[in-house]
């Protein structure tokens, strides 16, 4: 049989991207395409349900302004809470709903049509006057106007899924990726993104193959192609040949075999050969996963994330909802450790304040946006207190630059401990509080921080990007964010030594880890606790079980002095040859 | 039916705040309550229609209440404008 080089040479029907999640599929593609919004006028049939879809739109849209709302309104002046005081009002307005109602009884037409025309006619009025503050006007309505838009096509879009198929999309918001994960989706192909996008983290969540930063997979894909994604890889065959199918059927037999070996290990410690063990937990994003922790043997749950509550609900949970799913997941896990991060809010994982920050990433997020919603962070931090009973709760505070961020938390925590004490609610009396470090000034001043705490955890996706300077999600940048970039390396091994010798523990959260090039050299820095998806716990145990940790740590100091990311990844790839290891992908 | 003609008297006219505040007041109420200007007849009890409104300092403006609890209704609302939007 041909080899892979082979097949991919003779291949004209390929498409290249970034291996994001393991795994092969071959299946049908729907196309999720959502750039311009584009109505329908089409014709409906069934009256009734397009209404509901209507009253299902209206209600989401709520919800999402609610969640706006929620942590808008401390920060925003008048004017702009009166929009959305009046936005909501438009959701609930009697006269608009019952004329859109009435004219799809009428019309017999997509609910989102006539949505657009009725409020439109509404934003001509406004346009027509000769008040320049009417302008505005008009363009406020044009937000609410959309969003119901939005969420009647997203009902549409999903409608149309079919189970087992491959969503091919230029981008997926983790909403996206949530909403379409219930449709038992078989993979994900993006335009856009690398390791670290929403997509890529929820497909390595879900075990199911994907390949993202492609730049033109929807532009080459069409809606029921047939394709195959090698997510080892990073490829993608667009309405295979019978060869390449035939290869790919015997690829996934192997890969069954080696599931089955890997099964095998479950029950193993993550030993170096040498006798080193390192804890390899889990990253839980959705509550489903803890069923994949709990298979894959994980020694803990070593972050949680938080704002992923926000994006399947909808909205905030409240305290007594955060109590149940913390606990739950305690509970599920004990008597393993389970970290859970505070909500880490901001950045690219919301658009959460109604104006758009110049510099999001630089801006309002993690830690600075709890502290400046003081409401949210104490809910959330006494959920926790309430949820640690079973003592194997611990908090980490996220994007920490500043000692000042951490001593105002822990006044906030022992304020709340305070306030349950009195309510006569019982809590961990020795409840662990950590930090993320994940800023570069956090990383430099790693000493002084880590004696404020009790733990600390590094985050990569962050800290290279700022590291780095460099957007993850900007494709014209995003192959500058390079994991192995010497100023990387010799950041973790900083951070590591610090934390050693204010003697707290230290362990690493990010995607790197998801990277098993990279495991030889995170256990040779002196890492020995890494936190990664759950269905990749086995393929990062066994590198370990075959490494030596004596070999590692030179391979480590042969990195940190390194000059480029050539040299780091020629000696990677060269501890593997040498110490005969093969790599996932090179397996099947 | 009552009928009654208002100025606005605040200095930012029917913005959002007091168009929001208005259809509040409205809701309260079961009779009928139009605006009309410059032509335009609108229900107060749509937040979007009273959007519509350019309504600035010194404009004048119709309102109509017509139902059964029209005067406590026209009150209360008449009232609100005369205190300019508790804007002034």
């Amino acid at each position: 049989m041909k080899n892979f080089k082979q097949i991919f040479k003779e291949a004209e029907n390929a498409i290249t991207g970034i291996a994001a999640a393991p795994g092969i599929v071959i299946a049908k593609v729907y196309l999720f395409t959502k750039e311009k919004l584009e109505i329908n006028e089409g014709d409906i049939t069934n009256v009734e349900e397009a209404k509901n879809n209507l009253t299902e739109a209206l209600s989401k849209s709520k919800k999402e302004l609610n969640k706006v709302f929620a942590i808008a309104k401390e920060k925003m002046e008048g004017k702009r809470a009166a929009i959305f005081e009046a936005q909501m009002m438009i959701l609930d307005d009697p006269i608009l709903l019952g004329n859109i109602n009435s004219r799809i009884e009428k019309e017999k037409k997509q609910p989102e049509y006539i949505v657009n025309d009725e409020i439109s006619k509404y934003q001509s009025l406004m346009a027509l006057a000769h008040e320049a503050y009417m302008n505005d006007r008009a363009n406020d309505i044009e937000d609410i106007k959309n969003r119901i838009i939005r969420n009647l096509q997203k009902k549409r879009w999903v409608s149309k899924i079919k189970n087992d198929m491959i969503v091919v999309s230029d981008s997926l918001t983790p909403a996206d990726t949530i909403l379409l994960s219930r449709c038992n989706v078989k993979g994900f192909v993006t335009d856009h993104g690398g390791l670290t996008s929403h997509a890529a983290i929820i497909s390595r969540s879900l075990n199911i193959p994907a390949v993202v930063g492609t730049h033109n997979a929807t532009r080459h894909i069409q809606d029921n192609d047939t394709i195959i994604i090698d997510g080892f890889h990073g490829f993608v065959f667009v309405n295979p040949n019978e060869e390449q199918i035939e290869f790919y059927n015997a690829k996934l037999e192997k890969l069954i075999g080696l599931q089955k070996s890997l099964e095998e290990l479950k029950d193993q410690p993550a030993k170096t050969v040498d006798g080193k063990e390192i804890q390899l937990m889990a990253n839980v994003d959705v509550t489903g996963e803890i069923d994949l922790v709990v298979t894959n043997d994980a020694k803990g749950i070593g972050l949680y994330r938080t704002e992923q509550i926000i994006e399947e609900l909808g909205e905030i949970p409240s305290e007594d909802e955060q109590v149940k799913i913390y606990s739950n997941l305690s509970t599920r896990i004990y008597p393993k450790p389970l970290v859970i991060r505070a909500f880490d809010i901001g950045g690219d994982k919301f658009k959460f304040l109604d104006f758009t920050e110049p510099n999001p990433f630089l801006g309002l997020r993690g830690i600075r946006l709890l502290l400046e919603n003081e409401k949210m962070f104490r809910s959330q931090i006494r959920a926790v207190l309430r949820a640690s009973i079973n003592k194997n709760i611990q908090f980490m505070l996220p994007m920490i630059s500043t000692v000042r961020e951490i001593k105002h938390s822990i006044t906030l925590i022992n304020e709340c401990k305070n306030e349950l004490k009195h309510e006569k609610i019982n809590y961990d009396k020795d409840f662990k509080i950590g930090i993320m470090i994940e800023v570069p000034s956090a990383a430099l001043l790693t000493y002084e921080l880590a004696c404020l705490v009790d733990f600390i955890s590094i985050g990569t996706n962050d800290l290279i990007q700022y590291l780095m300077a460099v957007d993850r999600g900007n494709d014209l940048v995003s192959d500058l964010y390079q994991e192995f970039h010497p100023a990387v390396i010799r950041t973790l091994s900083h951070i590591v030594k610090e934390a050693k010798k204010a003697k707290k523990p230290v362990s690493l959260c990010g995607e790197m880890a998801a990277d098993t090039l990279a495991i030889p050299l995170l256990v040779g820095l002196g890492l020995t606790n890494l936190s990664i998806s759950p269905t990749t716990i086995p393929y990062a145990k066994r590198i370990i079980r075959s490494i030596s940790y004596e070999k590692a740590k030179i391979l480590g100091e042969d990195c940190y002095a390194s000059a480029t990311v050539g040299e780091v990844t020629e000696k990677l790839e060269k501890f593997f040859r040498d110490n005969s290891i093969t790599r996932t992908r090179n397996i099947i | 039916m009552i009928e009654q003609t208002v100025k606005i008297i605040n200095k930012a006219g029917l913005h959002t705040r007091p168009a929001a505040t208005l259809v509040k007041l409205a809701a309260k109420y079961k009779c009928e309550f139009f605006i009309a200007k410059d032509g335009l007849n609108i229900n107060a009890k749509s937040i979007i229609g009273v959007m519509t409104l350019a309504a600035e300092m010194g404009s004048e403006l119709v309102l109509t209440f017509n139902g059964d609890d029209e005067k406590e209704a026209a009150a209360e609302i008449l009232d609100y404008f005369n205190r300019g939007f508790d804007e002034l």
